[in-house]
């Protein structure tokens, strides 16, 4: 059975309108228009998509916060809404722009309080967060007021917050929103880490797409309401036609660019200096050994496809055919 | 405490120990959350103080040698003097945390704990209302006698009596405030709802004048009602001894029905709002 069940997954909001001077009207607003999902245990889930796409409101119908228009939601076989206070117990949530920490206690007590909460023996308490505060280095500022926490030292203290009941699943919704380079890292650290060791399932939803790369095999795109992609990132570069740059550098520019190569010429730049060509079937040693041989080469880089112009030109476009074939 | 939803374990001895154990954790961290304001606390305590003297002088100038509304002047003393602290600790005014957190999101966080709202919310308040009885209701009980003759209770059952009208008036507040506040899963925000209670409860529980001024007719009314006369005007009643064992029995079980009540009508409030609820923000 999958951890995540999502089935013609709906919700609509009744918003009013101001038409005219004093008439309003009643419009209906779909935020999530039928998503169909399996998430199995221990899988990594990255799920993005443009602003307004419905990423935050499926998760909150996943964690039992809004009740769906129409669908089913089964999330460790219970239904979210009518089950939520089970449900509580056996999943963590991190929201990147709010807290779930008490304000005014220090991190340390936060965390005391929640043992009790979630009625955790105190062994496995204290092993959890043994755990967590020498992965996200916590014991600088335990005895710190949470108020008077940094956002990085905020957030690895929700993630420890969302872990100490040690959740089947753990919906994580933009944690790395504002943290800087040295957070970010310790954070994508953490969740590597608790990827690796395969137990709980990750459901991830952010716009920074370094986090998805470096952590989730598999990508869930929604575009108003609608799942647009669903498979690895590798194969969203293959649907796109994305392909691997090789640039040359050459000694002095030529009037006209070597060719074939192996390689059709995608663009020539600094005044034909620069030469940069896109990898199709052959390999780059290939390319580069061709290239050497009709021009006197300065230097050679090889440009990864970028994910996120890929990403860009998906929320532009949706694909026709939005399923996955499987 | 009765659920409402399908998803609470049965009420076996272990599973009620555990529940005991939860309440007291939330509500020993309410203590400790609203001890680190101290600052507030000491402005609070002068601000009550002062405010004490206001109205023991008015009240002593309309009783005159004699007694008014059936209070000589001892008791009307005590009751402003324990007034003053008592209403900190039921705190009649000055709390929105919900009605906030509807209108910023972060109730959602709220709904994402293994507890029940109103459960959580309720614990949190007891704590904060034993640290209030230490910070708030000690200085003014101990410097009102200072100036002014005081009466003690005659009754030793009087004591303990007064003890859980107190109790049950935190608990009754707690429940009144929870409802204003919850407003605000209709309307995005409360500030209306919470103008009128604060304008409302003022007159309404006793604090600017004994409701025992009014007329027998609309003391009747008030008391069976409206839940307002039993967050502050019964405690004090009880405590002054204002009237014979018998009624002062009577008004404590009067207010023990309102909070059961009113507690009745937050679970009943949340779980209707948590069906249409918005969660504001992404």
């Amino acid at each position: 059975m999958s951890v995540i069940e999502l089935d013609g997954l709906r919700k609509e909001f009744t918003v009013r309108v101001k038409v005219g001077r004093l008439r309003r009207e009643k419009r209906t607003v779909t935020a999530v228009d039928g998503i169909d999902l399996r998430v199995e245990q221990g899988e990594m889930l990255g799920y993005i998509g443009p602003n307004g796409a419905g990423k935050s409101t499926t998760l909150k119908m996943l964690t039992g916060v809004l009740s769906p228009s129409a669908g089913q939601a089964r999330v460790c076989g219970l239904r979210p809404v009518a089950d939520r206070t089970r449900l509580a117990l056996r999943i963590g949530v991190v929201f990147g722009q709010r807290s779930q920490l008490w304000w005014d206690l220090p991190l340390g007590d936060s965390f005391d309080l929640l043992r009790h909460l979630y009625r955790v023996p105190a062994a496995d308490h204290a092993a959890r967060l043994r755990r967590c505060r020498d992965l996200l280095d916590l014991d600088a500022f335990l005895d710190t007021p949470v108020r008077q926490l940094s956002l990085g030292q905020r957030m690895r203290g929700e993630l420890t917050a969302a872990l100490l009941h040690g959740p089947q699943v753990l919906f994580l919704d933009e944690p790395t929103i504002g943290l800087d380079v040295v957070s970010k890292q310790a954070v994508r650290g953490f969740l590597a880490e608790l990827g690796r060791a395969g137990d709980t399932t990750l459901v991830l939803t952010t716009h920074d797409l370094a986090d998805i790369e470096r952590l989730c095999a598999r990508l869930v795109v929604v575009d108003h309401g609608r799942v647009v992609h669903d498979g690895s990132i590798a194969a969203l570069h293959a649907r796109y036609g994305s392909r691997r740059l090789v640039v040359a550098e050459l000694d002095a520019p030529l009037s006209t660019p070597p060719q074939p190569v192996g390689a059709p010429l995608h663009r020539v730049e600094a005044d034909g200096r620069r030469l940069v060509y896109a990898l199709e079937s052959a390999g780059v040693a290939e390319v580069v050994s061709a290239l050497a041989g009709l021009a006197a080469l300065r230097d050679v880089s090889i440009v990864e496809p970028d994910i996120e112009d890929v990403v860009a030109r998906l929320y532009r476009s949706p694909a026709p055919d939005p399923r996955r074939p499987s | 405490m009765g659920s409402v939803t399908a998803t609470v374990a049965p009420a076996t001895s272990a599973n009620v120990t555990r529940w005991f154990r939860t309440f007291g954790a939330l509500s020993r961290a309410g203590f400790r959350r609203y001890s680190t304001y101290r600052q507030a606390a000491v402005a609070g305590v002068v601000t009550n103080t002062v405010f004490g003297f206001l109205r023991c002088a008015v009240l002593l100038a309309a009783a005159g040698s004699g007694t008014v509304g059936g209070y000589d002047r001892a008791q009307l003393a005590t009751f402003v003097w324990v007034g003053q602290g008592l209403l900190a600790v039921v705190l009649l005014w000055g709390w929105s945390d919900l009605a906030d957190r509807i209108r910023t999101g972060d109730v959602a966080a709220d709904l994402l704990r293994p507890v029940h709202p109103v459960t959580s919310y309720l614990a949190t308040d007891l704590g904060r209302a034993g640290y209030a009885a230490l910070a708030r209701l000690l200085p003014p009980v101990l410097v009102g006698p200072l100036f002014f003759d005081v009466c003690l209770p005659s009754r030793w059952p009087t004591v303990g009596l007064f003890v859980v009208s107190v109790v049950t008036a935190v608990v009754l507040c707690f429940g009144c405030r929870f409802l204003v506040n919850a407003t605000a899963y209709w309307w995005q925000d409360a500030r209306g709802p919470l103008l009128l209670w604060t304008l409302g409860s003022g007159v309404l529980a006793g604090l600017y004048f004994p409701l025992r001024f009014l007329p027998e007719w609309l003391q009747l009314v008030l008391w069976c009602g409206t839940p307002f006369p039993s967050l502050l005007q019964t405690p004090l009643d009880v405590l002054v001894e204002r009237d014979p064992p018998a009624v002062q029995v009577g008004l404590v079980a009067l207010q023990l029905g309102w909070a059961v009540l009113v507690l009745a009508a937050c679970r009943l409030v949340q779980r209707r709002a948590e069906r249409r609820l918005v969660v504001q923000g992404g």
